[in-house]
């Protein structure tokens, strides 16, 4: 039972790494680039949602419906600018860029908001759980984010498959030169994907605030098992990244279970793991997003 | 075109390929007198200046090593706290066990390289911003690993024993010159690596990566080659920080922050260059002792000016500079122009 | 002038340090095939994706009904009417053979091209429309790439070395659509290797040599060694059998 318990809970917390970490396999997939301030977004979101969106009079568990559409205009506009201007130069350099914007989000929050912990206030639904069995307990929040996550994933799924949009974001990232013979205008296609990345981050980092504390160093952190989501699962497939996620989680609660002290130890672990032994990851596959 | 220099002229009088477009007497009269100057400099200036330049020294080798990965080899790496922190445990290590901590200097490099061979199987398999968050995972988990050591003070920290026994003033004077030396040695090091086959194998490879593959190169040994000096490097930074801070904790030897400040100074003094990480050095130091009590002001304004600097001018301060003046202190390549005949 | 669809007028394109295309001047006029031959290296496809819009002239201009269109990016031209069917086909590989069209057909202007009309020239397509395109043969991944330009209703159609790794009989079957291409006004600007093909279906031939015109007219009018001195130079043509060039 204990251990039924820890898988559910690793698959719980799989949910949010997931939802986390699909912006940046689409992102990663249609752009070829990795946006290493991606985990700052999610931050500099929740921290959106706990001081400027209480002036609107709106309650902070609907935040989020004011704070992801405005991340999704934030990432359009910072795509069309200075992410794009960093991807004609070369990939190399939006490294660079996107590193350097990630050290002074972080610093900014810091001279701001000071390193003092901050919660998204939910009020009482935060200790409410479903209690199915003897030591299992299920936060409503926790499953609330991964039945998030699964939704937008589904969402992502149908929007690349059904929509015209959707299969020129797909031809975008198969082979961008074909795709502009085909009409598509790929600046506007990766504003669009940076669009969806940055309102699903800013989602994620809503319910980060949600579930726990978070500071502005938490960004960082959270990157790092977003990425380690997408490796395990496999780089370019979205719902490889749900796998990954879930399997991430499941294994930081196995560790955690030993001694709290090995709860990211264990992730990095099983990270380090499937880089040497699949390095392609549970499903990865060598083009496509699906 | 009034630069005489009576280098390599080739028969027909049209081409002239020279290492430098100035005389290197004057570069070396110069590197001489600085030499002598740093070495003399805690006995002739104040105890704090001697700290900030020890500081100023580590923050050199740490970007030098930076660049020498990033600027030319291609390789961005954001876990290089990973050596810098290993580095220091092993300095702390060995000081358990009675080694003279500045013994130690070079073990500590040596373990830090022997550790990065294994740690670039795994990261070379993945490439660009994938392979930058693999490095960033290695540093975490080595961070984490040896916060479980409780020898080594586990996550709280431990004092490095083995420099009781000096004289604060002692203590102060060779962790400076244990600093100023490995400085000394890591940049004149690379320099002279890079003007080996190995400094013609990554130039080639950053000029075109296929074509060099296809010439013959060894790209991947090339790169392995790089990641172990940097990651020796690194280790030695991480060594005389441990002498020049005693008090060893993870938080603070595997910070973030120095991935950060290496990559914000070779940005801006100019990647690809010897002196380009040495400027930014100096510039960062300047920046940070003037804005030192606004917090970390400091480093929002220099990553502000290292994301510009990286969108218009690529290659940073130094480079504008020699692209502009056609001159360089530290020359690695070779400058060819035309000589019309006149 | 007037009458030129595509106006192309000292055209001269750089790759770096190297001269691709030097000086290149023609014109394709409504309902014309032309024909670019020339050897590998020759600048042919460099010429086609230039006027696609995927490299950019170092100078000269290209107008387009009148109107120069060398500083539009490559979406804008072909929903202005200039679609390209790029060397080596392109498909996008991880969607379905319709999925494909559908991606050529989602910016398309108005005209006869639609993707029922595309499968009514490729009558095996629509049994195999759900089927993703590594799946296909090269000849028919070939015809989906030339579909999928054509859905989205060119005025000029810009086809780039068509022959390029199929069997000469499935060429044949590829070029024998021209004529039907152009009757519902389409102009086609074709690069090709192959010469005998390029020349079957042309109007009129250009050959280039060395990022050169080396040789423009009628099929009709020229002679095999005309074309052969023109396509090798000067020094190769007496050495070259006579038009058995191409693979």
């Amino acid at each position: 039972m204990i251990w039924l318990n820890v898988i559910i809970q690793g698959v719980l917390l799989g949910g949010f790494y997931a939802l986390f970490a699909c912006g940046l396999s689409l992102m990663f997939g249609v752009l070829k680039v990795i946006n290493l301030a991606h985990g700052d977004m999610a931050v500099v979101a929740a921290y959106v949602a706990v001081f400027l969106t209480p002036h609107l009079h709106i309650p902070e568990v609907w935040s989020f419906l004011i704070v992801v559409p405005i991340f999704g205009l934030i990432g359009y506009v910072l795509q069309r600018t200075l992410i794009q201007k960093s991807i004609d130069r070369d990939p190399f350099t939006t490294l660079l860029v996107t590193f350097g914007l990630s050290v002074v989000i972080e610093n900014l929050l810091l001279e701001v908001y000071t390193a003092n912990g901050q919660t998204v206030n939910i009020g009482a639904l935060i200790t409410k759980s479903w209690h199915p069995a003897s030591i299992i307990y299920i936060s409503y929040v926790s499953l609330a984010v991964l039945a998030a996550a699964v939704i937008v994933l589904a969402l992502l799924q149908l929007f690349l498959s059904y929509t015209g949009t959707g299969r020129l974001v797909r031809a975008v990232a198969d082979d961008r030169e074909a795709a502009q013979l085909s009409g598509a205008n790929y600046r506007h296609i990766f504003g669009i994907a940076a669009a969806i990345a940055f309102a699903t981050v800013a989602m994620a980092g809503i319910a980060f605030g949600m579930m726990t504390q978070f500071a502005p160093t938490s960004g960082g952190v959270n990157l790092l098992f977003a990425f380690e989501a997408v490796v395990i699962g496999g780089i370019g497939s979205l719902w490889g990244t749900l796998v990954g996620g879930i399997a991430l989680g499941v294994a930081q609660q196995f560790g955690a279970h030993l001694n709290p002290q090995y709860q990211v130890l264990a992730g990095n672990l099983l990270f380090l793991v499937v880089l040497a032994i699949r390095p392609q990851g549970l499903f990865g596959k060598r083009t496509a997003l699906l | 075109m009034s630069t005489t220099n009576n280098a390599a002229l080739d028969q027909n009088g049209l081409i002239a390929v020279r290492r430098s477009t100035h005389s290197p007497i004057f570069t070396l009269v110069g590197a001489l007198i600085l030499v002598v100057i740093l070495t003399a400099a805690p006995w002739i200036v104040p105890a704090e200046i001697a700290t900030t330049l020890m500081n100023f020294f580590i923050l050199v080798i740490m970007a030098t090593m930076w660049n020498l990965l990033a600027g030319y080899a291609g390789m961005i790496s954001i876990g290089q706290q990973a050596f810098v922190g290993l580095g220091a445990y092993a300095t702390l290590y060995f000081a358990l066990k009675g080694v003279n901590p500045f013994v130690t200097i070079p073990l500590s490099a040596l373990v830090c390289a022997v550790i990065a061979v294994p740690v670039t199987y795994l990261v070379f398999r993945l490439r660009g911003g994938y392979f930058s968050i693999a490095t960033w995972v290695i540093a975490d988990t080595a961070m984490l690993i040896i916060g479980t050591i409780a020898v080594l003070g586990g996550g709280t920290g431990r004092l490095m024993p083995g420099l009781q026994n000096l004289s604060p003033s002692e203590t102060a004077h060779y962790s400076y010159l244990a600093t100023w030396i490995v400085a000394l040695v890591v940049v004149v090091g690379t320099y002279y690596l890079l003007r080996s086959r190995l400094g013609l194998v990554l130039a080639s490879i950053r000029d075109n990566e296929v074509a060099a593959r296809s010439a013959g190169a060894n790209v991947r040994s090339a790169r392995r080659i790089v990641f172990v000096v940097a990651a020796a490097g690194c280790g030695a930074a991480g060594a005389v920080l441990a002498i020049s801070q005693p008090f060893i904790q993870p938080t603070n030897e595997f910070n973030m922050q120095w991935a950060a400040e290496m990559l914000f100074v070779s940005m801006i003094g100019g990647l690809g260059t010897i002196e380009g990480p040495i400027i930014g050095s100096i510039i960062f130091f300047v920046l940070q002792q003037t804005l030192q009590q606004q917090g970390v002001w400091y480093l929002i304004i220099f990553g502000t000016f290292a994301v510009a600097i990286a969108l218009w001018q690529p290659r940073g301060l130094w480079g504008a500079f020699r692209d502009r003046f056609h001159t360089e202190l530290l020359p690695v390549g070779h400058w060819v122009r035309e000589t019309k005949a006149e | 002038m007037s009458d030129a669809l595509l106006d192309v007028r000292g055209l001269t394109v750089h790759h770096g340090q190297l001269c691709a295309i030097d000086d290149v001047s023609f014109s394709l006029v409504e309902g014309e095939v032309l024909t670019m031959i020339g050897a590998n290296g020759a600048g042919k496809s460099t010429l086609l994706r230039t006027i696609a819009g995927l490299h950019q002239p170092t100078s000269g201009s290209i107008e387009f009904h009148g109107v120069d269109i060398v500083k539009m990016r490559p979406h804008r031209r072909v929903s202005l009417g200039i679609s390209l069917v790029p060397e080596g086909r392109r498909l996008f590989s991880s969607m379905t053979l319709e999925e494909n069209l559908q991606v050529g057909g989602y910016r398309a202007r108005k005209g006869a091209f639609t993707i029922d009309r595309v499968y009514e020239l490729f009558d095996w397509m629509p049994q195999r429309r759900k089927q993703h395109v590594w799946q296909l043969s090269g000849g028919e991944q070939q015809a989906v790439a030339i579909g999928r330009a054509l859905v989205a209703n060119p005025k000029v159609l810009l086809l780039d070395e068509l022959s390029l790794g199929l069997a000469p009989i499935i060429v044949e079957r590829i070029y024998s659509l021209v004529p039907e291409v152009v009757a519902s006004g389409v102009s086609v600007l074709i690069v090709e290797q192959d010469v005998a093909q390029g020349v079957t279906v042309a109007d009129r031939v250009h050959c280039l040599l060395e990022g050169r015109t080396s040789l423009t007219g009628v099929p009709a009018d020229l002679t095999s060694e005309q074309i052969d001195h023109a396509y090798f130079g000067a020094d190769l043509a007496k050495v070259a059998p006579h038009s058995e060039v191409g693979e």
